[in-house]
């Protein structure tokens, strides 16, 4: 099995470039699935599935939807081994620009938007600077100089990354996808991130409604940027 | 730059799936060539194609090949290797970044040095109504200003072999100097253009149908002397356009 993870902001293209990706790697003779993971609710399903290939969703609600993806790979790829697919193509909701739901043994894209400006690439983080292929897409609604430019900022943050110009709408950019998807390595058992989570362990996240400041314990970080860890 | 290349494109299909009438094209330094019809016939469909190098893997199966090759990999998406400029159809910048800091960047990442900032503004300035300030924000750019900006950036940036343009006449900016700025000699140039004198000054045009390649026009010898004919009209034109944008009365010119 091949695993090909597809990170990138809210509708950066992530599932217009995947379809025409799919229909690349079927006419080449490969069996994909896909998993859509999403935070609350998503119609990609029905996008995909017309493709008449394997589609599941996973729904992570009150989890962290990064901690969600990588909780359950092993069943995401147990599944696709049972409806006999070769490479499995996983969609991310990719909200948490510190966390990056890559792991060593796959394919790791990043999708983003060029209309977003070249200032982007500083912000999302280990979602882009881990990333093995960076898909850059919407390149129709700027000039060449603007797509040289963001070309230019996503490679100062990730140089070794191979840059992808893609167009969700035209499917520019999914045959190379699809040979690159189809020249990667299996998965294999035991894979490892490849990027520490943030240290976190979060009051919120564990119920906490108060604002103020004396409720609060774990690592917390001050806006003049000094950090303290408050709790046992 | 007058390198020896050949730009070849093959014919794929119109809107409707059915092959498009010409079948190659083929286009060597110092031409000039248009493309012209109807807005929705595909004119800017066709220049995409060029500049990706398209190899069957757009929605219009052409196929463009460099010296009668399929080009490589790195021509295709390497700026520092790019043999083609493109000016597209869009109008503004939506890059938040001054004019400075994006030119210095887009210097680097076609391999050349920050000092050919200055330069480009003041030829963009020498196209343009109202100067362009090197620590203005693009985004605050009028349409015409950042046409200005994009043209001048193409001539001494993005100063490449093979030059694509999209409907230079539409942003009020000068046309002609414009386009001889961006053509420079010997280089391969295909206009997208609706208007007369840019259509005659190519030696052939492509013409669009339906998102199809469907004729070749030769620039015959009396549309050149047409064209000598137009550009006088147009000049006076152009100086009754700029005696009114300057606020004065046309009276005298006319
Ligand atoms: N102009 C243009 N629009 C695009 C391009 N790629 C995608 N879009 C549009 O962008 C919007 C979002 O695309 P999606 O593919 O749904 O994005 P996504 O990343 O899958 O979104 P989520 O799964 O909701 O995070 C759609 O309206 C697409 O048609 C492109 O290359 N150019
Ligand atoms: N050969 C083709 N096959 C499929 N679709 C096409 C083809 N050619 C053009 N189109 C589609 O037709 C639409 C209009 O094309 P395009 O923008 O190139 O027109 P244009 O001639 O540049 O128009 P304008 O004069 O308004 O700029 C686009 O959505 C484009 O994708
Ligand atoms: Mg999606
Ligand atoms: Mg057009
Ligand atoms: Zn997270």
């Amino acid at each position: 099995m091949k695993l090909a993870v597809t990170a990138g902001t809210p509708g950066s293209g992530k599932t217009s470039i995947l379809l025409h990706t799919i229909k690349a790697l079927k006419r080449r003779g490969n069996n994909p699935a896909v998993v859509k993971v999403d935070c609350l609710w998503t119609d990609d399903d029905t996008r995909f599935g017309r493709l008449g290939v394997p589609v599941k969703v996973g729904l992570s609600k009150d989890m962290c939807p990064d901690h969600f993806t990588i909780y359950n790979t092993d069943d995401m790829i147990e599944w696709a081994k049972g409806e006999g697919a070769d490479v499995l193509i996983n969609e991310t909701a990719g909200l948490c620009l510190r966390c990056a739901p890559y792991p060593d043994n796959c394919l790791a894209i990043c999708v983003i938007d060029v209309t977003t400006g070249p200032n982007t690439p500083l912000k999302v983080g280990p979602l882009l600077t881990t990333a093995d292929i960076v898909v850059t897409t919407k390149g129709d609604i700027v000039s060449q100089a603007e797509r040289e430019v963001f070309r230019e900022r996503v490679l100062e943050v990730n140089p070794d990354c191979m840059i992808i110009e893609a167009n969700g709408l035209t499917g520019k950019g999914a045959i190379e996808l699809a040979e690159l998807i189809e020249m990667s390595e299996e998965t294999s058992e035991d894979m490892m991130l490849r990027h520490t989570p943030p240290l976190a362990i979060c009051t919120l996240c564990t119920g906490e409604m108060h604002v103020s400041r004396k409720y609060h314990m774990g690592v917390l970080r001050h806006l003049d940027g000094f950090t303290e860890y408050r709790g046992e | 730059m007058t390198t020896d290349i050949k730009l070849t494109i093959r014919g794929g299909i119109d809107k409707n799936g059915l092959p498009d009438k010409i079948t190659e094209i083929n286009i060597i330094p110092g031409d000039i060539v248009g493309i012209v019809g109807p807005t929705g016939s595909g004119k800017s469909t066709l220049i995409d194609d060029i500049e990706q190098l398209a190899q069957g893997d757009t929605p219009t199966e052409r196929i463009v090949l460099i010296n009668d090759e399929k080009p490589d990999i790195n021509l295709r998406v390497d700026p520092r290797q790019k043999l083609i400029a493109q000016l597209s159809q869009n109008m503004h910048f939506l890059a938040d970044m001054t004019v400075r800091e994006f030119l210095a960047m887009h210097a680097r990442s076609r391999g050349k040095g920050p000092e050919l900032v200055e330069k480009v503004i003041e030829l963009a300035n020498s196209l343009t109504g109202e100067p362009i300030y090197e620590d203005e924000h693009l985004t605050v750019l009028s349409g015409g200003q950042s046409r200005s900006l994009m043209t001048a950036d193409i001539a001494v940036i993005s100063d490449s072999p093979i030059v694509l343009i999209d409907e230079i006449e539409n942003a009020g900016i000068k046309k002609q100097d414009a386009l001889r700025l961006l053509t420079g000699e010997g280089k391969i140039v295909v206009v997208v253009t609706h208007d007369p004198v840019l259509a005659l000054m190519a030696s052939r045009r492509i013409v669009m149908k339906n998102g199809g390649m469907c004729d070749i026009i030769y620039t015959s010898e009396a549309e050149k002397d047409i064209c000598n004919k137009v550009i006088e009209v147009d000049d006076w034109f152009m100086s009754l356009r700029e005696t009114i944008r300057q606020g004065n009365s046309v009276e005298e010119v006319a």
